[in-house]
């Protein structure tokens, strides 16, 4: 019985849905179960996709040929790359998507995957074997489905608390129960639970909006899709609107502050510092005397408008005064108060990068579970989750990125390494590695890894092999080029005509000569495909910091490579404060890499558990001969 | 990497040779066993305590005043102990061989110090400053090494280090929350900072290696044709003889060397071979180091006998022109200082210009100075980044250049790259610290 399925999936989020689909996708046999079939795929908030950081990891996942990227160009209303006037490296590419149509993309994309089956159920508990490992799970009405591995992504529905000024209500979402038996399972497990919140916004009637009062905010003229080798953008474009609190806004929020839930006292899980509901911005930035907020229409066919920027845990009838406080919304009606939820997460210190719990072998963590805020966070650890729950079935190690190699390794070493002390969000300046980890390099440092791990499918492989075929024939063909100063000069470059002979790309590493005086000189540039003219301009742009970076990198692999092994006793180690000792036993760090980002590390610890490793291998090595 | 970070270290940490009293320090997860297999038990911890110590066979070694210093309050941030015995051979060889019997290892130099670091009890600075301050001779000296030791130059790194973190902050909000409609002239402000602080580093470095040369010494060479009285004017200063005198020319071959405290500032005098074209080849060869020593010396001291000598020579401030044999001439009216060894006249007047010399080239000055090329090096690295940063176009790179500056400054203090620093700066440490 136990084996009916490879992998369970348990929810049907964004984390949920990557992970069901790399499972199925890399031929296991694969189970999804959700409280509802109908809202697989639900944007549970702000009605869109990706974002400077968010975007790279948007990028990742479909380098990986995960779903996100696919189902937000199939939803997509309106697109826009942001940070456009700064280098590409912190570019992020931010999509409107309506709501339904998405929701359809990734329903859509789960009904044609292989291998994968798909049941609605509440889950209550766990089944584990003799030796405490997965063996299954328990729906609501007793029914058993065994496994190898399963992966957890329960979002904010453990022990899901929602609030809307005095009153709570258990709930993971609007309308929909929490889980309350899985909380109690991972408790009895002895995992270290943990309670955060985050919030949402009211929810607008467009139709009762004054359009004509507010600022128009159009997307892209030229979008850019997600997806690398996508069909694109496919929706009509729609305007969005732009506009911010006033001084009354801000009046009635402090009159009302007692109310609300978040400063009431009814919560006490921690909020979110970079996204914060409109209460917190009022209180701790009290000389603004605006916010910006943008009304996002939640889709083509759907007059809802989300209101991004006034997430409240305030009570409706004061939802309703501070609404009309906003110019262009006096008269608008809410047609869903907003409101905090809070929610049990587990200290992700207590997960292996795989994300697999150290305490439960075959039981994998991703999203909202794990501390973190934000549809990319979640998908991308699905997407990892499910890919390692399907190795560990076939007893292969785990497959791992690393900080040098994306955004999802930043994200995971974070967690894993850091834990967290409010929800978890992507941003660019998390990596070291940044100007290397670029949104538009993301197939370059990934797809070719997927294809080895199997969860890139053949069609995909093909076009990237394609482009990548195409980059290193550019490259080399810029490296072999030589071109001299003068000639450059002669057309108006603003360089010294006597400066010598460079490559191609040493003209382009230089930086001094305008793109199309380069390409006057080689006119097969203007041929190329134009990723590859972009690739070849962004390397030449960042070249002399990508070298350092990759130097580096190096040296983080060297210490990445100082494994150690899972079962440390780190109260055994000399020379360690209680403290770190405490936070190297809560994390268990995998290498000695790891081990050092731990904050308040000493060299000193370092050290001495780098010693202690040493003598216990060379100990073990005396066993053994 | 050095090994045996676990080891139970222990080391002499006064000086060799008879004295009153002689301390033995212990450092490491041991220094507690060891003590208490020595005097019969642990004493109370940070009072001095008085204790028999003895060897494994019960023999008494010595009576000793005990100090015990549980982790992390230590020197090392170990545990660690102070054994002060009795200041002769025998007790002292005695007691470390105990030690070592009983499974301490003896300390190699500077490693309590290295420890001390590695343990988060002191950053580099202070480290190397505790070295500086084993090695100081003059008073400024000790000021100088003593206020580093204390923060005083840490104090600077951190606040640039701070500053720059702050300027990233706002870079990385830039970057990270477009949306966030950030005043415009956040960047304006974060260009006026950059350079701020920049200046402020070009100030620092602008000292003419004033911190550095207090440190090392400064050097003074006297130079001047043969037996024109470069030995005796030597002698004379510093009241020895240090160099052969004798009225043959060409008795001085080498450099020789002698080490005077000026104002507090410890100061070489160079006595030169003399000057002139040798046919012995051992003789050129002192005469060609001489020769480059007078090249990098901070002062040269020329000396003429010629009672006729110009004064009107080109103004050199690195060169003090002094007539020697006073005593053989009337007071020639030209201004040039004039000492005569034989009976003292001037020597107190050139003594002040030397004097004069050295406060201005190395005193410090009330704020502090950096006191290695290490140090030097690192603002140097830190001031280049910011300059890219300035002239940066793009937020990103700006943000990196930032970054950069703040490891570079982080390198002093060691906050980062540890390791790499590590081995360079407690090469230079005595045993015992």
């Amino acid at each position: 019985m136990r084996d009916d399925f490879d992998v369970i999936v348990v929810g049907g989020g964004h984390a949920g849905c990557e992970a069901a689909a790399a499972a199925a996708r890399m031929g296991a046999r694969t189970l999804l179960l959700t409280q509802r079939l109908q809202t697989i795929g639900e944007m549970s908030c702000n009605p869109a996709i990706g974002g400077i950081g968010k975007g790279h990891l948007v990028r990742e996942i479909d380098a990986l040929d995960g779903l996100m990227g696919r189902a937000a160009d199939a939803a997509g209303i309106h697109f826009k790359l942001l940070n456009r006037s700064k280098g590409p490296a912190v570019r992020g590419p931010r999509a409107q998507a309506d709501r339904a149509l998405y929701r359809q993309a990734i329903q859509t994309m789960l009904a044609e995957q292989q291998n994968l089956t798909i049941l609605e159920a509440s889950v209550e508990d766990l089944l584990l074997d003799a030796a405490g490992r997965v063996a299954g799970v328990i729906g609501h009405d007793g029914r058993r489905f065994g496994c190898g591995a399963a992966v957890l992504t329960t979002g904010t529905f453990l022990r899901g608390m929602i609030h809307i000024g005095q009153q709570s209500t258990p709930a993971g979402r609007v309308g929909e129960a929490p889980s309350v038996g899985l909380a109690h399972t991972l408790a009895r497990l002895g995992l270290p639970l943990g309670r955060l919140k985050t919030g949402t916004p009211p929810r607008l009637d467009g139709t009762s909006i004054d359009w004509a009062s507010v600022a128009a905010d159009h997307g892209d003229a030229d979008p850019e899709p997600f997806s690398t080798f996508g069909p694109g953008v496919v929706n009509r474009q729609i305007v969005c609107g732009i506009t911010g609190t006033t001084a009354r806004t801000h009046a009635i929020i402090r009159d009302n502050l007692h109310l609300s839930a978040v400063y009431g006292g009814q919560i006490s899980g921690r909020g979110p510092r970079y996204c914060p509901s409109i209460e917190d911005k009022v209180v701790r930035f009290a000389d603004r005397e605006r916010h910006q907020i943008f009304l996002e229409p939640e889709g083509l066919e759907d007059d809802t408008v989300y209101p991004n920027g006034i997430s409240t845990s305030l009570p409706h009838e004061v939802q309703v005064a501070l609404v009309a406080s906003i110019p262009g919304l006096e008269h608008a009606r809410i047609l869903r108060p907003g409101y905090a939820v809070e929610y049990d997460f587990v200290d992700p210190r207590s997960l292996r990068p795989s994300l697999e719990l150290r305490a439960v072998p075959g039981l994998f963590l991703a999203g909202q579970i794990n501390g973190t805020t934000g549809y990319e966070e979640a998908a991308a650890q699905g997407l990892m989750a499910g890919i390692n729950a399907v190795r560990l079935c076939g007893g292969l190690e785990p497959a791992l990125l690393d900080r040098s190699q994306a955004y999802i390794g930043v994200l995971i070493d974070d967690l894993v390494t850091q834990g967290v002390s409010e929800p978890y969000r992507m941003f660019t300046s998390r990596a070291e590695f940044r100007l290397s980890l670029r949104a538009d390099n993301a197939d370059l440092r990934l797809t070719a890894l997927g294809a080895g791990w199997g969860c890139v499918a053949p069609a995909r492989q093909r076009r990237y092999q394609a482009f990548e075929t195409a980059l290193q024939r550019a490259r080399r063909r810029a490296e072999q080029e030589r071109l001299a100063s003068g000639t450059l000069a002669a057309l108006d470059a603003p360089i010294r005509p006597d400066s010598g002979e460079r490559s191609l790309i040493g003209w382009l590493e230089h930086g001094g000569v305008p793109s199309h005086v380069l390409e006057q000189v080689c006119p097969w540039l203007t041929d190329l495909p134009q990723r590859v003219l972009e690739q070849l301009r962004t390397e030449g742009l960042y070249a002399g910091y990508l070298h350092r970076q990759d130097a580096e990198r190096r040296m983080v692999l060297r210490e990445d490579g100082l494994a150690l092994p899972g079962d440390i006793d780190f109260a055994q180690i000399g020379g360690l404060s209680h403290e770190l000792q405490e936070k190297l036993s809560a994390s268990q760090p995998t290498s000695i890499g790891a081990a050092s980002r731990i904050q308040g590390m000493t060299p000193a610890a370092l050290a001495a558990v780098t010693a202690y490793v040493r003598r216990r291998k060379a100990e073990h090595a005396v066993c053994f001969t | 990497m050095q090994a045996g970070l676990s080891d139970t270290i222990f080391a002499l940490a006064s000086g060799q040779g008879r004295a009153a009293v002689a301390i033995i320090r212990i450092s490491g997860a041991q220094a507690g066993g060891l003590v208490a297999a020595l005097c019969g038990d642990c004493p109370a911890p940070r009072r001095a305590t008085v204790r028999l110590l003895r060897d494994a066979a019960g023999t008494v070694l010595d009576q000793a005043l005990v100090l015990w210093f549980p982790a992390p309050r230590s020197y090392t941030g170990e545990d660690a102990a102070e054994l002060q015995v009795h200041g002769g051979a025998a007790v002292i060889e005695a007691v470390l061989l105990e030690l070592a019997r009983r499974g301490g290892r003896p300390a190699e130099p500077g490693e309590f110090t290295r420890r001390a670091v590695l343990n988060g009890r002191m950053d580099l600075l202070a480290a190397e400053a505790v070295a500086d301050l084993i090695d100081a001779e003059t008073s400024f000296q000790r000021e100088q090494a003593l206020a580093q030791m204390r923060g005083a130059l840490g104090a600077v790194y951190a606040g640039w280090t701070e500053r720059l973190l702050r300027l990233l902050a706002q870079q990385e909000a830039l970057i990270d929350f477009p949306d966030e409609d950030l005043p415009d002239t956040v960047t304006a402000a974060m260009r006026t900072d950059m350079a701020q602080i920049r200046a402020e580093m070009a100030r620092h470095l602008d000292d003419d290696g004033r911190g550095e040369r207090l440190r090392t010494g400064l050097v003074f060479a006297i130079s001047g044709p043969p037996n024109v009285g470069k030995s005796t004017l030597i002698n004379a200063l510093c009241q020895r003889e240090v160099a052969i005198v004798s009225p043959v020319p060409g008795t001085t071959r080498d450099v020789l060397e002698a080490r005077l405290d000026l104002a507090g500032i410890p100061v070489t005098l160079l006595d030169t071979a003399g000057l002139r074209e040798a046919t012995d080849p051992v003789e050129a060869e002192g005469i060609r180091r001489a020769r480059a020593r007078v090249e990098s010396a901070d002062l040269v001291v020329a000396l003429t006998d010629d009672p006729g000598a110009c004064g009107a020579a080109p103004e050199d401030p690195r060169v003090l022109r002094v007539r020697t044999k006073g005593d053989l001439m009337a007071d020639p009216a030209d201004g040039i200082l004039t000492v005569s060894a034989q009976n003292g006249t001037g020597l107190q007047h050139l003594l002040s210009e030397l004097e004069r010399v050295a406060v201005r080239l190395a005193a410090p000055r009330g704020t502090p100075a950096l006191s290695r090329a290490r140090h030097r090096a690192a603002v140097q690295d830190a001031m280049a980044c910011l300059d890219s940063a300035a002239a940066a176009t793009l937020p990103e790179i700006c943000g990196e250049e930032l970054r950069l500056a703040v490891q570079a400054l982080g390198r002093i203090t060691g906050r980062v790259g540890v390791e790499d620093v590590l081995d360079s700066v407690f090469r230079q440490f005595c045993i015992g610290k």
